[in-house]
């Protein structure tokens, strides 16, 4: 079996234990919207928002939410006692990497979906001025921090303190892709929008995709094994 | 290691003694004068902070594809001794930050990227610490991933701030501070071959007793 199909089929199991309770979901996508609210005491300031908080609030918002879910996403697989099956599953290792990463990467672009109308609402953020160069700002930012995190979460499966340890691992790590979504994005939302930054820093989060990306395939085999 | 140790050590102890008499007699930058005087401790803890940051990710490539148990032992030394020059690096970095910009602190390329290096470093320490069974592998990857981070954070905090002084400060050297700089980065070095060789042996025999015990289980 291809290891894309194995991934995709990963991809499909959970996404039918999902559907079915929308836990995970829902208890992110709520979780994000907490963070905005909160945000929203600090970042405006007689009724108006601070200058050029729209976008640090839009990261946050996505990595906070985004940490919440990767804790999420293989509990139910230790809860379930089902990740040594899965480890055992006649499947290269770097395709169940890659089906969690999917499951993962879908699930923060919905949490996404709703997050961005809503600083878009409630910052008074012009985002959509540039929908395509947004979209793939995300999209690259999604990617690089899933990447990154997915494999800490697998990795911290069997530790201890899994829930501290995540963010003070993650955070430092996907700092690049930090900087680089609220620098792009804040580009974004000048007067006149700043195309070029914009896409400049778009290409370096790309790059970071593909770097990391390619070490978490090659670092989840030895990682993962017992 | 008992062979070359105390060599290095005295070595190492005479560098360090002669250290303040080379570094007073080094003549004054023109502009910033006695406040340069911390560069030859500053920039020698960073130099041996990246040194061990790569002696931590290279071994830490090699135990998590290898499996050899020595390696992570070396780069454990070597990532502990990484955040302990890196915290001499961050705290002499500030005093002079305060004379020559006015502040302690500045969101600057260099600096964010040590501080976030330091923090990928003691993360790795906590991992390895309280992770639990298994924690090895988990600061591995995170040695590793901290390696690989460099370059980036680097590019995209140098893109978005700069104002420390450039890299290219090292070759413009005037004569005296230029061998007094590179006595203080010998030293340095001594210091940091011997504490690891200390910190690796430690291990090593912590290892062995350990080995003992679970064959006295068995």
């Amino acid at each position: 079996m291809s290891p894309i199909r194995v991934a995709l089929l990963i991809l499909k199991k959970d996404f039918a234990i999902e559907v079915k309770s929308l836990e995970i979901v829902s208890t992110t996508l709520f979780f994000a919207v907490s963070c905005l609210i909160v945000f929203s005491f600090a970042f405006v300031k007689e009724g108006a928002p601070v200058q050029d908080a729209a976008a640090g609030i839009l990261w946050i918002a996505i990595a906070f939410s985004g940490t919440l879910a990767l804790g999420r996403i293989f509990e139910r697989e230790r809860y379930g006692e089902t990740l040594r099956a899965l480890l055992l599953a006649p499947a290269p290792r770097p395709a169940i990497y890659l089906g969690k990463l999917f499951g993962m990467v879908l699930l923060m672009l919905s949490t996404e979906v709703v997050l961005v109308p809503m600083v878009a609402l409630l910052f008074q953020a012009p985002l959509f001025s540039r929908p395509l160069l947004l979209i793939v700002l995300l999209l690259a930012g999604t990617v690089g921090f899933a990447s990154v995190g997915t494999l800490f979460a697998a990795m911290l499966v069997r530790a201890r303190t899994r829930e501290i340890m995540l963010p003070i691992l993650l955070y430092p790590v996907t700092i690049p892709v930090m900087i680089a979504g609220v620098q792009g994005t804040s580009a974004l939302l000048q007067n006149t929008p700043d195309e070029a930054m914009a896409t400049m820093w778009i290409s370096i989060v790309t790059a970071f995709d593909t770097v990391f990306l390619t070490f978490c395939l090659w670092m989840f085999e030895p990682l993962m094994t017992e | 290691m008992q062979n070359f140790f105390l060599p290095v050590f005295g070595v190492t102890a005479l560098m360090f003694a002669v250290a303040p008499f080379v570094i007073a007699n080094a003549p004054y930058e023109s502009t910033m004068l006695l406040v340069q005087k911390i560069f030859y401790f500053h920039v020698p803890a960073w130099f041996v902070m990246f040194t061990a940051i790569f002696i931590s990710g290279v071994y830490d490539a090699i135990y998590l594809f290898k499996g050899d148990r020595r390696a992570d032992r070396i780069a454990a030394a070597a990532a502990e001794l990484a955040v302990i020059f890196g915290l001499m690096g961050l705290v002499t970095g500030p005093l002079w930050g305060r004379k020559a910009w006015g502040v302690w602190w500045q969101w600057d390329a260099r600096l964010t990227m040590a501080l976030l290096l330091e923090v990928i470093f003691i993360g790795y320490l906590l991992v390895r610490k309280y992770g639990g069974p298994g924690s090895e592998k988990l600061s591995a990857a995170m040695a590793v991933f901290g390696m690989l981070n460099v370059p980036f954070v680097y590019i995209s905090v140098n893109i978005w701030r700069t104002v420390h002084p450039r890299t290219s400060v090292v070759p413009t050297l005037g004569p005296g501070m230029f061998g007094a700089f590179w006595f203080s980065v010998c030293a340095f070095m001594l210091l940091f071959v011997l504490l690891m060789a200390l910190r690796v042996r430690f291990e090593h025999q912590r290892a062995k007793l350990d080995d003992l015990y679970l064959a006295e289980e068995t």
